[in-house]
């Protein structure tokens, strides 16, 4: 047993310190909007935010975020209201949709360091996670929209 | 059960239905409701409901049924909106369920199957929905029409109000739900004219990306049954193989292992968790015997390739003398292209969750053949296929991968085995090299030019497997329709057309990847076309102009592509353009690509530029998603795409050796929709193929290196 704080709440998960936080945090907390895409951090399907940095939860093992505040896509707002949730809405970035919580998490990510990123910082910070579907190009736009949205732009 | 799946479409076995609907194509639905249990909507008794596809009950609510399983194509979004648009309800408020696998009641009219691949979503089922829309909305007006006491013809609706217009009266559906019900289900209600239209051919929001967002749509891993185990399964690494002997002594000693147990393809490892599944699989001894596959390598493939293109194939098309004209031709050109095999790679891996007890069979899936599911069900469980039941999911990607039976197969026999609900996942390891391959080709190209430039010979042999005859669909030594999907067909206008092919299949497991055919065809085909516009001296714009006269439709995406894209105007040093356009599943499709070459031959694609006829765009947002998304598909495969195999076994393994293209790699794309109002064509493939050929033409016009093997290898551009 270990205990982890993930989206503000502090539990006792039942999985050995070396279980990858993914698992833990899909099979023993039922949080599944976390996904798996690969196992070897290359896909960024299973982003998370550890302590407000974006974190490939497929290698990093439970036992090494304990103490740490874990946020998944189901912690990143409580209404669906975050300003890359939002545009993302607006601009039907999704496909398939599989590897979007990975996207929004990667670009709240980018948002909170980086009020106005432009296109080279999108890249820069979104080169990490594979979009199969392939609308990139809409992520790029997705990401100028969510900065315009917290600006507090219309 | 499962708070997992997406709303299934179940309609009460109390409801009614009326007469029969005529279907768009000529097939006849039988009218009884399905009898699988469960989640029976509020539309039962006291509803309209003339056909499997709609119902509305006395509050007015809505509930549409969409088959079309959602991959990412928006088939979820765009299919309910062409009933809805028929039916003239609000669309925001109609609730949309998704089809259970009924094939009786929800196979696709076309192909008789309840399965969705070959671009088929709006194509084949658009006739039937209108049809099916508008002949609930010609119920409630003539239901509106005996409530008044007036003739038909003046009555019209509003958003989920019948209207009288010489009085301007008004009755919301819902007040006419169970008059409207008594009525004979018009067999040919009238349908909108496309100018009436409320929802089609304008920007609809997909309804699915609320919950893309926030985690919360079920995807078929994201599925969780009371009492659910997961599985790993440990396959041959060798195409073919099977067990001989394993000891699972040391697996089952794992904590949390449940049990190992011997499945068709391979040994399943079956525990309370993923990760203590792949910890049981790694300590599994099998002893394989590999089978024949296992003397297979690229290599060899290759060397067989080469043998036999230099045979005579079976002849797939023969206009005029072609041989004859060769001979004859002022001007001779050859070539031969060569293209690798393709996993899809799908960003969810495969996955399947079965439930098989004495006497029931149920299945979570993110399939895109429901109908096989429910056969494979039956099969495995014993139970009759009209009683299986499938729960569809969201699928993460599909592109022709998950209308296999593989996964599903894996969670239904472990789950028979253990008598427990069982979830099958795979590892991207398994996925990527337990796949249904592209085929590799290769291919042969000869034509021969006038003394004006204008060709007079063409003359082609394609050599590879067929997928349909691999899979028992087409018949052994027959041609394979699919392998020469784009060769045999070629547009251009040439009096002499020579075409071949070669069936040399050594094993290698094949399936429909994005575009199929398609998918390397139109590669070959424009990137030889280019090579023509060459020899002739003539632009390669101009030069297929000139040979798509019996073509107007390439013509016409042809021409918008190249405006749009400004073709022939000055570009900044170092940068040239190359066009391609091609016909595929009902479309017709160009672009033009513009790109750079570094000096140590880095290639980057500044600009694609697309159009698309496709009859009519629906939903003409995910028209350019599928657009933009085939393309991204086609730049992956054309700067990385490549399987290989040694001795039996797939090489690659994960997406470090089997890249996909990143954002920092995307360029820039337009897409330009050509409404021609021809019938409607397939959408989800055919933004593919003229990708990786307006790119290499673009190469060759900047460079002079011509790419005839895919993918791009990185010292191929590399200036010397």
């Amino acid at each position: 047993m270990i205990t982890l704080i993930v989206n503000g709440k502090t539990q006792r998960v039942d999985a050995p310190p070396d279980m990858p936080l993914l698992w833990a945090i899909r099979e023993r907390l039922a949080l599944t909007g976390t996904k798996f895409g690969c196992g070897i951090a290359q896909c960024g399907a299973c982003t998370v935010h550890v302590d407000g940095q974006p974190v490939r939860s497929c290698i990093t093992p439970a036992g090494a975020v304990v103490g740490k505040k874990i946020t998944t896509i189901e912690g990143l707002s409580a209404k669906s209201d975050h300003p890359v949730q939002k545009a993302w809405i607006e601009l039907d970035v999704p496909q398939c949709g599989f590897c979007q919580s990975g996207q929004i998490m990667a670009a709240a990510a980018l948002l909170a360091r980086n009020g106005k990123p432009t296109d080279g910082d999108i890249d820069a910070a979104m080169a990490g996670n594979i979009y199969r579907c392939g609308t990139y190009q809409r992520i790029r736009a997705g990401i100028h929209r969510a900065a315009q949205i917290k600006k507090g732009g219309a | 059960m499962a708070a997992s799946r997406i709303a299934q479409g179940r309609i009460s076995r109390r409801a009614l239905i009326k007469g029969s609907l005529a279907m768009g194509t000529g097939l006849i639905v039988g009218f009884h409701l399905p009898l699988a249990g469960g989640n029976a909507p509020r539309a039962q008794a006291g509803s309209l409901t003339p056909n499997q596809w709609v119902s509305i009950d006395r509050d007015g609510l809505v509930t549409i049924v969409n088959s079309v399983v959602e991959m990412g194509q928006g088939s979820l979004t765009t299919m309910p909106a062409i009933i809805a648009d028929e039916l003239d309800t609000d669309l925001g408020k109609v609730r949309v369920t998704q089809a259970p696998a009924n094939p009786k009641l929800y196979a696709n009219p076309v192909t008789g199957a309840q399965g969705y691949g070959g671009s088929r979503g709006v194509r084949d089922h658009i006739d039937m929905l209108r049809k099916a829309g508008a002949a609930a909305r010609e119920m409630l007006m003539q239901a509106g029409a005996n409530e008044w006491g007036v003739p038909l013809s003046d009555v019209d609706t509003d958003l989920d109000t019948v209207v009288h217009k010489p009085s301007g009266r008004r009755m919301p559906y819902s007040a006419l739900v169970d008059k409207a019900a008594q009525l004979p289900v018009p067999q040919n209600p009238r349908l909108k004219k496309p100018e009436q239209f409320r929802y089609m051919g304008k920007l609809m929001h997909r309804r699915d990306t609320p919950l893309k967002v926030n985690g919360s749509a079920v995807f078929g891993m994201d599925v969780v049954v009371p009492g659910m185990l997961i599985a790993s399964v440990e396959r041959c690494p060798v195409f073919g193989g099977k067990v001989k002997t394993f000891d699972a002594t040391a697996a089952k000693r794992i904590k949390g292992v449940k049990d190992v147990v011997q499945v068709t393809n391979g040994v399943a490892v079956v525990a309370d968790s993923f990760w203590t599944a792949q910890r049981g699989r790694k300590a599994l001894k099998i002893a394989w015997d590999e089978g024949p596959v296992a003397a297979v390598s690229s290599a060899s493939i290759r060397q067989g390739y080469v043998a036999a293109a230099a045979q005579a194939g079976q002849v797939a098309r023969n206009d005029g003398d072609a041989d004859k004209a060769l001979a004859a031709g002022a001007k001779t050109v050859e070539a031969v292209y060569e293209v690798p095999f393709l996993e899809h790679a799908c960003m969810e891996p495969m996955n399947a969750t079965a439930l098989v007890k004495p006497g029931s069979c149920e299945i979570w899936a993110p399939t895109q053949s429901p109908g096989s599911t429910q056969i494979t069900g039956s099969k495995v469980s014993g139970v009759p296929v009209e009683q299986v039941i499938v729960n569809t999911t969201y699928l993460g990607g599909g592109f022709g991968r998950r209308g296999e039976q593989d996964f599903i197969l894996d969670a239904l026999e472990a789950s028979k085995a253990l008598g427990a609900p069982v979830k099958v996942m795979w590892t991207r390891e398994d996925d990527i090299q337990h796949g249904f391959y592209r085929p590799a080709t290769y291919n042969v190209f000869k034509a021969a030019l006038d003394g004006q430039g204008t060709p007079v010979a063409w003359w082609n042999r394609v050599v590879g497997p067929g997928i349909l005859i691999q899979k028992g669909r087409a018949q052994a030594g027959t041609i394979d329709p699919a392998a020469m999907e784009g060769v045999r067909n070629m547009p251009y206008d040439i009096p002499n057309v020579h075409v071949e092919w070669v069936n040399k299949d050594y094993g290698v497991p094949l399936g429909f990847w994005r575009s199929v055919g398609p998918s390397q065809n139109g590669f070959i085909v424009e990137s030889f076309v280019d090579e023509m516009a060459k020899a002739a001296g003539k632009d390669p714009v101009e030069f297929r102009r000139g040979l798509l006269g019996k073509s107007p439709r390439h013509k016409a995406v042809l021409e918008q592509a190249a405006a749009k894209a400004n073709w022939g105007s000055p570009l900044p040093a170092g940068r040239a353009r190359g066009c391609a356009v091609m016909f595929s599943y009902g479309s017709y499709v160009a672009h033009v690509a513009e790109v750079s070459v570094a000096p140590d031959g880095k290639l980057k694609i500044h600009k694609l530029v697309g159009a698309i006829d496709a009859g009519f765009a629906v939903n003409p947002d995910q028209v350019k998603a599928q657009m933009e998304g085939g393309g991204i598909y086609a730049l992956t495969a054309l700067l990385y795409g490549e399987i290989t195999i040694d001795r039996g076994r797939v090489k690659q393994s994960n997406f470090d050796n089997y890249r996909m293209l990143r954002i920092d790699e995307a360029p820039e794309m337009e897409v330009h929709i050509l409404n021609s109002g021809e019938a409607a064509g397939g959408l989800g493939e055919p933004g593919v193929p003229t990708v990786a050929p307006a790119v290499c033409n673009a190469i060759f016009a900047l460079t002079g290196t011509r790419v005839r093997s895919l993918p791009i290898r990185p010292d191929t551009l590399k200036r010397a």
